[in-house]
């Protein structure tokens, strides 16, 4: 973990409100896992204050270039949008523990689901798994056809589905409504998406390995401030805690309260 | 003799500026980022007898030029801390003011008597100004004759200087304050956080699970250099000044108003470096408004002639 400044690269509209930003710095040499997260400050000033957590999308180590897929949704990340390639950010990370790749064997099969703005991790994830000879299948869900994004990233890598809450673009409904038509065979499941969607997903695999990468509102980042912390499920009401910021934001399913 | 050292009671302070209760945990994790020997003090996480889990989730929001928080004094328990935390802050050369808190005076006088005898543990301050929990906390910090009554108690157990952390939630600051320094304590800190809510437009519902929070942050500056102002001319113990510090002049400031030290709080959370910069730039900055050391700088808003108020280092 180090706080560096990074040169903004390229930023580029890819969909409804969505953003794709790449950023270039010694930072780089610092990321390995996939599902880590950036904690970046937006403006030098007062307004806002507090950094903004967005997982890494991409690591280019060779070119020292790494890339954040964010929604320009509150103030923050619309101040985000409005910078221009040249600029510098003040960015601090690698944070927090990304997904394990390492346990996949070549020969594997991953299952990969994504929901809306938890898509970006997966990107750098599938990319790695592959490298490691371990295929992958891709569920996808977003709210509408302009909310789509990453499909064909996604599809250089696997098979890859997407399901929209309209219908206006692959299968109508939820991630959970692909996976009951297609049944893919799979040995780890990884997710990253909205509570909601990793709660089901938790509980239609009680028997298989699932990694979920949970999101909370955020102080420090870095584990200081008690801000993200989680009951853990077999001591749901106790004393016992784990940070999403540091000891996440991925999970075993089953470690902690969703 | 450096012109950032000054003495509190039991503080020898290599300079003013130490990280403020809650926004720095126990240390560890700045630690791996600074060497955390460059700091004047640190003000660790509320310790409370028994582990505390505190409040659900969100329990930040970000405020214009500020964030609410409502933790609720989450902390391992006294005696994790002082088996764990406290030994891991021994390996520095800093002293350790242990925020106290509790729901029941018991509770203050049993951590205070505990804590106090850890041999890093160089003052206490009394935190009963908490307003994320529902019994004590505040209500301890609104009352002058409740706020006299566990100073008094603290101060008959405590083995190190006992300072109190003010709540800005009063109508009289200076009431409460006086109180305490008739109680027996040998220092003030202020100010805790300011009772604040957000209410997210989509649902309707406040932002923070827990309905209100503490607002810290560049926010509630003015308030605390109001309160400090009056409140150090009406008494003679030291007071450490803290809300919404981010740079060297913040703390000139809060000299200025009438604080002997100072603490950063949310500023930890927008550069964790924030403590170190700020403690490499205060001497060019006093440097520039023409003061060899600090002690000068106290409660200069005030006084007629800036005097040496402290013994200096
Ligand atoms: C580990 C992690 C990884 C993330 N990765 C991404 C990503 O890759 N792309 C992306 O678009 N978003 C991501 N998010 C969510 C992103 O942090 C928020 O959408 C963003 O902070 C909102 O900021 P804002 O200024 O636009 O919203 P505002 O509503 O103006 O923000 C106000 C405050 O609330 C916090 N906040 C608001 N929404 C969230 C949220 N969903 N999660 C956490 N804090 C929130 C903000 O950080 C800020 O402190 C991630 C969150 C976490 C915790
Ligand atoms: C996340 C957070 C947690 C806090 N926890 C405590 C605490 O445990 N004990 C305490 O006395 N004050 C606590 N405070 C209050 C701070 O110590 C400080 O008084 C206040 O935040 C004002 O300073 P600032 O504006 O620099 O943050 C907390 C503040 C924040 C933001
Ligand atoms: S955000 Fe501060 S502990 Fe996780």
């Amino acid at each position: 973990m180090k706080k560096a400044w990074m040169t903004i690269i390229s930023q580029t509209n890819i969909a409804r409100n969505i953003y794709e930003m790449t950023l270039e710095g010694e930072l780089v040499d610092l990321m390995s896992s996939p599902g880590q997260f950036v904690h970046i400050r937006v403006t030098e000033g007062f307004d806002t204050l507090l950094r903004r957590p967005i997982s890494i999308s991409c690591i280019d180590k060779e070119n020292r270039q790494c890339k954040i897929t964010y929604r320009a949704e509150g103030k923050g990340t619309m101040l985000l949008a409005l910078k221009q390639p040249g600029e510098k950010l003040d960015v601090l990370g690698p944070l927090g523990n990304g997904f394990t790749v390492d346990e996949l064997q070549r020969g594997d099969h991953a299952l990969i689901v994504g929901g809306g703005i938890g898509v970006p991790p997966l990107l750098e994830l599938t990319k790695q798994l592959n490298r490691r000879g371990v295929s992958t299948t891709h569920v996808l869900g977003f709210q509408s056809k302009e909310d789509v994004f990453y499909k064909n990233e996604f599809a250089y890598f696997g098979d890859t589905y997407v399901a929209t809450v309209d219908g206006t673009y692959g299968t109508e409904g939820f991630v959970t409504n692909v996976l009951e038509e297609i049944q893919p065979p799979f040995t780890t499941l990884f997710a990253c998406g909205p509570t909601p969607m990793l709660g089901a997903l938790e509980n239609l695999y009680p028997d298989k390995n699932v990694y979920l990468s949970l999101e909370e509102r955020m102080g420090c980042g870095i584990g200081a401030c008690f801000a993200c912390v989680c009951h853990l499920q077999n001591d749901p009401e106790g004393y016992s805690y784990k940070k999403v910021c540091t000891d996440g934001p991925v999970f075993r399913a089953g470690e902690v309260v969703l | 003799m450096s012109c950032l050292s000054i003495k509190l009671p039991g503080l020898d302070l290599k300079n003013p500026i130490m990280p403020a209760s809650g926004c720095f945990g126990f240390g560890r994790e700045y630690a791996k980022l600074y060497d955390l020997n460059v700091l004047g003090a640190i003000m660790i996480k509320a310790t409370t007898a028994e582990p505390r889990f505190g409040n659900p989730t969100p329990r930040v929001a970000e405020t214009n030029a500020g964030m609410l928080n409502a933790i609720g004094l989450q902390n391992p328990g006294l005696e994790k801390v002082l088996s764990e935390e406290l030994p891991f802050l021994a390996n520095y050369n800093v002293p350790i003011i242990a925020n106290v808190a509790g729901s029941l005076i018991e509770d203050y006088v049993k951590v205070a008597k505990e804590i106090s005898a850890a041999p890093n543990v160089h003052a206490l301050e009394l935190n009963i100004s908490c307003p994320n929990v529902k019994t004590g906390g505040i209500a301890f910090g609104t009352d002058p004759a409740v706020a006299f009554e566990v100073t008094k108690a603290v101060k008959e157990v405590s083995e190190v200087p006992v300072y109190v952390k003010l709540s800005p939630n009063v109508a009289n600051i200076s009431e409460i304050a006086v109180a305490i320094e008739q109680a027996g304590a040998d220092g003030l800190t202020m100010i805790n956080t300011l009772l604040g809510m957000r209410i997210d437009l989509k649902t309707g519902r406040p932002v923070l699970a827990n309905g209100t929070g503490g607002l810290s942050g560049p926010a509630i500056k003015p308030v605390a250099i109001r309160m400090i102002h009056e409140v150090s001319q009406k008494v003679s113990i030291p007071i450490i000044g803290m809300g919404g510090v981010q740079s060297a002049e913040d703390v000139l400031e809060y000299l200025f108003a009438g604080a002997s030290a100072v603490a950063v709080g949310t500023a930890n959370f927008v550069d964790p470096f924030i403590c170190p910069t700020i403690i490499e730039e205060l001497p060019y900055k006093m440097h520039e408004l023409g003061f060899e050391h600090i002690s000068e700088c106290i409660g200069r808003s005030w006084k007629q002639h800036a005097k040496i108020a402290y013994s200096r280092t």
